[in-house]
């Protein structure tokens, strides 16, 4: 990450004394995507004469552990006291903090230098107030735990006693800020536990959903379950007589039908209903009898968007994303050829919190309370939707309970922004778990048609993949294109990946490691069947194809953004040390013996993983997986090391759930609106998990993802071993499998 | 209709409806907001209460059918969150979103007053009707053996309370 122009420092004296220090860094050069856009310039320290460092977490908590791990960055080059630090969140204020979304494991890469920044700035500002308070050379000044010390003099004194000082001072050149040696670190690689944890078991009051304000409303907001449908009419004079209800009205809705449905919808059409209590808001919207306008093209049922993708691949491709050689003479004349077709579902985020938001219009400004991961996105959405200045709308920022993706989009904050400007007081939206359900922004089901050539050595000679998914030419659905330098493009000799699409009119979006939960699946499966039809190890056979130069000018060689560039020896080196942990080499390999080992890796945001999986399948095809090693590169530095391992572990487990989860439409409609139709992993159903990390001299990033992906593939690879069944479509229950 | 309720040994009046479920009680009427709405239905556990000393789901229990009983939310655990689960919970950092906790460790502690020692099989069974969504189970096991080690009394703490 480079600086494009120079950094500086604000600083100002706090009232009550101590100091404030502001860092304003100018935009970093701006990525190609969107996630990567999320950056995050600016940060806060206070330090009070008590000694009290206050650091304000600028980034949407929603169970990644940022709201922790950022201020520790700045923590430790402050080399503050982590018991006598306080964390306080950030309201949106993007001029100040820079961008404040929480997406695509950004957070971390994003901002590691900035925060870095801030944390050695403040401790320069410090030690210069000291070595002029003790009238001594600064470079004689040190620190430790919150304090200053000057050895020879014996002297030392807290932060808190020279804050007032530091706060006269000018601010330090960021180009001349030193940081400390990684192996002095006292706090980033360290096990620390969340700052808001005593909060959450003690049930305080951190959520969107947990926002009550005086003369608070709560309203419902009724749907048409087929998307894009419009209310025609409603019984609002029956409703509007029901027990506890103040207002209920229609709201026209801004959906526009297209074949790409776009990442903000812009507002539902629907009836809200406003009462004092939710439970009543509720019960009402059971009375309520609505005339939907349907839309012109309703999106079609699983069976159909099956039966085209089928037709689909039948026909030349829409579109090809790379090719190299000639892989259709190639695949003509191999030795071997394996064909296979993957197929995944439509999968929904779940947040256990359902979707909610609270506004309050008054006064010509707008008041909103949410949890969202991108807020910035949202005021500006509810900004230009009700036209209100973005400068009149205040938004803060809660803890999410989940996000996943799902809260990237903002439609339940603007939502709540129509209903408060119709209402004369405070009104907390809040989707029940069926509104949940049915109105996501789905990951996008997919179908690969795979076929690849092995030489009579058994080295991949020609490797052919279409996909298809949804969009319109080129143009995919969210969450639904594929990167033309996924693993192994560039890497055989004879390549062709390509796309054809079909229309889904329904909205689709990011899931947790968005394409990658996907794709890995597909990708690390095939490669497990063809180092099986070449007879050799499959972590052998990986190692192979990655130990291969990815060809001169290939998007794998060479990808338009270069972090993005997969580093064959990151993903061989994760390989090598979960084959170590797992003593991969040893595993029983008895053919139908019921038990088996598989292996997986890949690499998304920035981080490489690679997995084992032990499962052992029953004799009605359950399977149990018993063990699961995890190994990860994100660079050269953990930086909470519990919230490192939680994310794995998170991961995995959630991994499962996407193994056994599916999303399906009749009639225009979704099909699942309850938990127990849509079931994820329950404790009794986890596998232990060790994990392991390859540190590398790259620059440390994020965990919210990476190691989602290869889970997956690993399982399936293992269920293979066991029982020689491949699963090539899921969820489970279609290849015949389920978990026990 | 005027409902008298035992919430965490204090005595709270309420006028709703009966029917009324007890978590929009607690949540919309007392604004005691630990206790959290998941489902509505009963699948998720996140609404997890303890009436007389059992987990009960506060989303399908009508607060007339209640109004005797005493009932013990997150906030009553313990005075200021140190019951042994909420020790643990801290201690191995077992939160990640948070917003399924308040229901794990009341459905814990309802298995430690009456199993101290679980088993894994037995927190298996205790469990696996609160859903995590951040799949933090592996460090809920960890946390209620951990706390399990940890507890003096616990009949008395687990259970505080909640006893008739």
């Amino acid at each position: 990450m480079r600086l494009t122009r120079r950094s500086f420092f604000e600083l100002s004296a706090m009232a009550g004394g101590g100091f404030l220090l502001k860092l304003t860094l100018p935009q970093l050069a701006s990525a190609q995507n969107h996630a990567a856009n999320l950056l995050s310039p600016d940060a806060f320290v206070r330090i009070a004469p008590d000694g009290i460092v206050t650091i304000v977490a600028k980034s949407p908590e929603i169970g990644q552990g940022i709201r922790t791990s950022l201020p520790m960055i700045i923590a430790e080059e402050l080399d503050a006291d982590w018991a006598s630090v306080r964390i306080e969140p950030a309201n949106l204020d993007e001029a100040v903090y820079g961008s404040q979304g929480a997406g695509g494991s950004m957070s971390t890469p994003n901002n590691w230098l900035p925060m870095r920044q801030v944390g050695s700035a403040a401790r320069q500002l410090l030690v210069t107030a000291a070595a002029r308070r003790w009238q001594v050379p600064e470079s004689e000044v040190t620190t430790a735990r919150g304090r200053l010390l000057h050895t020879s003099s014996n002297r030392s004194m807290g932060y808190g006693e020279v804050a007032s000082d530091a706060a006269q001072l000018p601010p330090p050149d960021p180009a001349t800020l030193r940081f400390k040696d990684p192996k002095d670190y006292t706090i980033l690689g360290h096990f620390q536990s969340g700052c808001d944890n005593l909060s959450v078991v003690t049930g305080k009051p951190l959520f969107g959903i947990d926002v009550y304000l005086p003369g608070m409303l709560h309203a419902a907001y009724h749907r048409c379950a087929v998307f894009g449908g419009r209310v025609k009419s409603a019984n609002l004079d029956v409703i509007r007589k029901l027990p506890g209800v103040r207002y209920a009205f229609v709201l026209d809705g801004t959906i526009q039908p297209t074949t790409i449905v776009p990442y903000e919808i812009g507002l539902a059409s629907g009836v809200a209903i406003v009462a004092d209590s939710w439970y009543q808001a509720q019960q009402a919207r059971k009375q309520l009898k609505v005339d939907w306008i349907l839309p012109p093209n309703p999106v079609p049922s699983s069976v159909e968007l099956n039966n085209r993708a089928h037709a689909l691949a039948a026909q030349p491709a829409t579109h090809t994303l790379y090719s190299e050689g000639d892989v259709t003479k190639t695949l003509a004349s191999a030795n071997k050829v394996v064909e296979a077709d993957y197929s995944y579902p439509f999968l929904a985020h779940m947040t256990l919190e359902p979707q909610n938001a609270t506004a309050w219009f008054h006064d010509g400004k707008l008041e909103i309370w949410a949890d969202s991961q991108n807020p910035g996105s949202g005021k500006h959405l509810v900004s230009q939707a009700l036209q209100i200045p973005e400068s009149e709308i205040t938004v803060h920022m809660l803890r999410a309970g989940g996000g996943f993706g799902r809260r990237l989009m903002n439609d339940y904050m603007l939502e709540a922004a129509y209903i408060a400007k119709q209402v004369p007081a405070p009104v907390k939206l809040l989707w029940s778990r069926e509104d949940d359900f049915i109105h996501d922004a789905y990951r996008a089901a997919g179908w690969h048609f795979m076929k690849a050539g092995l030489d009579p050595a058994g080295e991949v000679i020609g490797w052919q993949q279409r996909l298809v998914t949804f969009g319109d030419g080129d143009h995919y659905a969210s969450g639904a294109g594929i990167d033309a330098a996924e693993f192994p493009s560039g890497r055989v000799p004879n390549f062709e990946l390509s796309t054809s699409t079909q229309p889904l009119w329904l909205r689709t979006g990011s899931l947790r490691a968005p394409g990658s939960n996907a794709y890995a699946f597909v990708i690390q499966s095939f490669i497990d069947e063809l180092a099986n039809a070449a007879g050799k190890d499959p972590l052998e056979f990986q190692l192979a194809l990655l130990s291969r130069e990815a060809s001169p000018g290939s998007p794998a060689a060479k990808h338009p953004e270069a972090r993005y560039t997969l580093k064959a020896k990151r993903q061989a080196d994760v390989l090598r040390k979960v084959a170590e942990i797992s003593d991969w080499a040893n595993r029983s390999k008895t053919a139908g013996s019921g038990k088996g080992m598989g292996i997986a890796a890949h690499f998304c945001h920035l981080g490489y993983f690679a997995i084992v999986a032990q499962v052992s399948v029953n004799a009605s095809k359950g399977i149990r997986v018993e063990k699961v090693w995890a190994v990860g590169d994100v660079g050269s530095q953990l930086v909470n090391l519990s919230g490192a391992e939680a994310q794995v572990q998170g991961s995995i487990i959630e991994a499962m759930s996407h193994m056994q989860q599916e999303i399906t439409l009749a009639n225009g409609k979704i099909q699942q609106t309850a938990f127990d139709q849509n079931p994820m992993m329950r404790l009794r159903q986890i596998p232990k998990i060790e994990i392991g990390w390859v540190k590398t001299e790259y620059s440390p990033t994020g965990l919210g993802e990476p190691a989602l992906p290869p889970v997956l593939p690993a399982i399936g690879n293992a269920v293979f071993a066991a029982t020689g069944k491949r699963i090539r479509t899921l969820p489970l229950a279609r290849s015949g499998f389920h978990f026990v | 209709m005027a409902i008298r309720l035992t919430i965490n040994q204090k005595s709270h009046t309420v006028n709703v409806a009966p029917e009324t479920p007890l978590l929009w009680v607690l949540r919309d009427h007392l604004q005691m907001v630990g206790t959290k709405f998941g489902c509505g239905e009963g699948m998720c556990g996140a609404c997890t209460v303890l009436i007389g000393g059992y987990p009960v789901r506060s989303c399908m229990t009508p607060v007339s059918a209640v109004a005797d009983a005493p009932i013990v939310t997150i906030e009553g655990l313990s005075a200021d969150g140190n019951h042994p689960l909420q020790r643990a919970w801290v201690e191995l950092d077992v939160p990640q979103c948070g917003y399924c906790q308040a229901g794990q460790i009341l459905t814990a502690a309802a298995l430690l007053a009456h199993t101290p020692h679980p088993t894994d099989a037995e927190i298996d069974v205790a469990m696996s009707g609160n859903l995590c969504r951040c799949s933090s189970y592996t460090r809920i096991r960890a946390a209620i053996h951990e706390a399990a080690a940890h507890q003096t009394h616990p009949k008395t703490t687990a259970s505080s309370g909640a006893t008739r």
